[in-house]
Parts: structure tokens; sequence; C-alpha cells
């Protein structure tokens, strides 16, 4: 639990100006104070949280919001690979577990200093980071009236955080340059050619690319 | 403005969508979790993913206008102070801290 707890300072508190951001924009868009946290709790994935505040606010059909739901999130599926839910035990342990999946719980659980986490301590960490993203967002919700409109700029949190679990990953892997290469190339070529669906293209080229080095370097010997 | 039934909704929509694409993947892949392939790609896709990611959220920046200074003075701040002294916290903070002040003040809208 206090592993758990550390492990989680140093990425999920991040988190905190990420939900602090999102309960802004809820309150200052008009909608009541308490979807920020009820979004933030049952869908945990900023990414989709900062877009469903103008869909919402457009009171969009329930079956686009779906649909949306479902190309944004569509990286998550790409999760399974390599997120060890093996080592994590018990019914319910598990069913949380695969729920609190997040990008950064998958970037911290994935990388090479969780590789000796027991069960127990992948889970609170989950619960942890879980937990501050909603109090941020209950915060920036409640607190949001207060601060001035052209107080902007705050949802570049999130770019950071990412940018930060983007390095470490680097790092983990530092002989092995091509992998993120693959990926910039990836985002820019699925940013030109399905702007609206950017993420999702992204993904699907990026696991192309990496299956197709992967069959053609296993058949040349002198690949390092 | 949208009433609080329709909110709900949209909460349990997305949710259960969400939910379902975390945890169903587990059981169809059980199967594939011996082939090298998968080994392969599940070792090499984290660090991607984060670039992917990382990326998207860069999509909207307002190249054309000198605004576009104040993320990416952030991402600068980000960047340098992890690459010096690898403590995420510091860098997410600091780093959101300089893009902050910067488009609340110099390169306000």
């Amino acid at each position: 639990m206090t592993a758990a707890l550390k492990d989680s300072a140093s990425v999920g508190l991040g988190l905190v100006p990420m939900g602090l951001a999102f309960g802004m924009l809820v309150t200052h868009s008009g909608l009541p104070w308490w979807s920020a946290p009820m979004y933030s709790a049952v869908m945990y994935t900023g990414t989709l949280e900062f877009l469903l505040v103008p869909m919402v606010l457009a009171i969009t059909p329930l079956v686009t919001v779906g649909l949306t739901t479902l190309l944004v999130n569509g990286r998550h599926a790409f999760y399974a690979l390599s997120f060890p839910l093996h080592r994590v035990n018990g019914r319910l342990a598990r069913l949380y577990s695969s729920f609190a999946l997040s990008d950064e719980a998958y970037a911290m659980t994935t990388g090479g200093q969780a590789r000796t986490w027991s069960s127990a301590r992948i889970v609170s960490f989950q619960a942890f980071n879980h937990a501050y993203c909603v109090a941020g967002s209950l915060t920036g919700a409640l607190v949001g009236s207060l601060i001035p409109p052209r107080i902007t700029g705050l949802d570049f949190a999130m770019t950071a955080l990412l940018v930060v679990l983007a390095l470490d990953g680097i790092r983990d892997r530092r002989d092995d340059l091509p992998t993120p290469l693959l990926a910039l190339l990836a985002a820019l070529i699925a940013r030109l050619i399905t702007p609206g669906q950017m993420l999702l293209t992204a993904f699907c080229l990026f696991t192309a690319a990496l299956l197709a080095r992967h069959f053609t370097t296993r058949r040349g010997p002198a690949d390092a | 403005m949208p009433e609080s039934r329709y909110l709900i909704a949209v909460a349990a929509v997305c949710c259960a969508i969400t939910w379902a694409l975390r945890a169903l993947p587990f059981t169809a892949l059980e199967p594939l979790r011996s082939s090298r392939a998968i080994h392969y790609l599940s070792s090499r896709m984290p660090a991607g993913v984060m670039v992917i990611l990382s990326l998207y959220t860069l999509r909207t920046l307002p190249l054309t206008q000198v605004r576009v200074l104040a993320p990416l003075v952030g991402l600068a701040v980000t960047v340098g102070l992890h690459l010096w002294r690898r403590n995420a916290l510091l860098s997410v903070f600091a780093g959101t801290a300089v893009c902050v002040a910067l488009s609340s003040t110099l390169f306000a809208p």
C-alpha cells in the first residue's frame, strides 16, 4: 500500500491538474458541478472526458456518443496485450483492475520498474490514480467558478503527463529507437490522412508497422 | 442546457463501452499470450503508444499564431526538466505552470 502510494505520487499526481482543468471546463461551460466527478469516476480517461463536454452541451444523441467512445477508446483494446492482469489475484480485484486501466496505469505498470510489483501494489496504484483524478475533477468543478476565465492553458497538464510517460518509456528501452520513430511516423500519417480519426488510425498503423518489423527481422539474422 | 437524466445516460453509455474495451480483450487474447509476435508487440508498444497520445493532444496547436509559444515553451520546460531531473511530478507541474502563466498573460487571447 505505502509502496503504491509512492509509485502513484510520481506520475499519478500529474492527474490532479488534468482533473482540475476538466472540472473547471465543466463548470465554465454551464454543466452542473456533479457531472465532472461523475464522468471522471465512471470513465477515467482524460481524452474522452475533454471531448465529451462540447458533445454533451450540444445534446448529441446517445448512439453518436457511444460510437465516439468506441473510436476514441478503441486503443484500450491494445493495452490487454501487455498489461499484467495475469499478476492480479482475485475476481473483484481483476474486475476493478481492468476497469481502471487508464493510459497512465498502462504506462506505469508495463514499465521496467513495475516488473516485480505484487497484485496488491498494482491494484492500489490504480486506485490511487483513480482517486487523484476524481478529486481533481471535483475540486476543479467546485472552485472553477472562483477562478477567472482568463486563466487558460491548464489542459496542457495532460500533454505534459503523456510526454513524461513517453520519455520514461523510451528510456526503458533506449536500445530500441526505431519503435518511437515508427510511432511518430504513424501519428503524423494518421493526422494527414484521417484528421478526424487520428488516434485509431495511428494505433493501427503503428501495430501493423511493428508486426511487419517483427516478421522481417526474424528472417534477417544480421539485424540488431 | 442538457437535463440530469441525459447527463447520467451519457455517463452510463461511455462507462459500459470503455470498460468493455478495456476488459474483453483480456479474454479474447488469452490464447495468443504465448505467441512470439504478441510478446514482441507487448514489449514495444508502451513507449510508442505514449508518443502517439502526446502528439494527439498537440494536434490542435495554433501553429500560425504567436500564442502557440505558450504550449511550446511549456513543452520545452517539461522535456528539459524531465531529462535533467527525471522527476515526473516536477516536470508536469513546472511545464503546466509555465504554459498557464504564459497563455493567461503574455499570450492571452
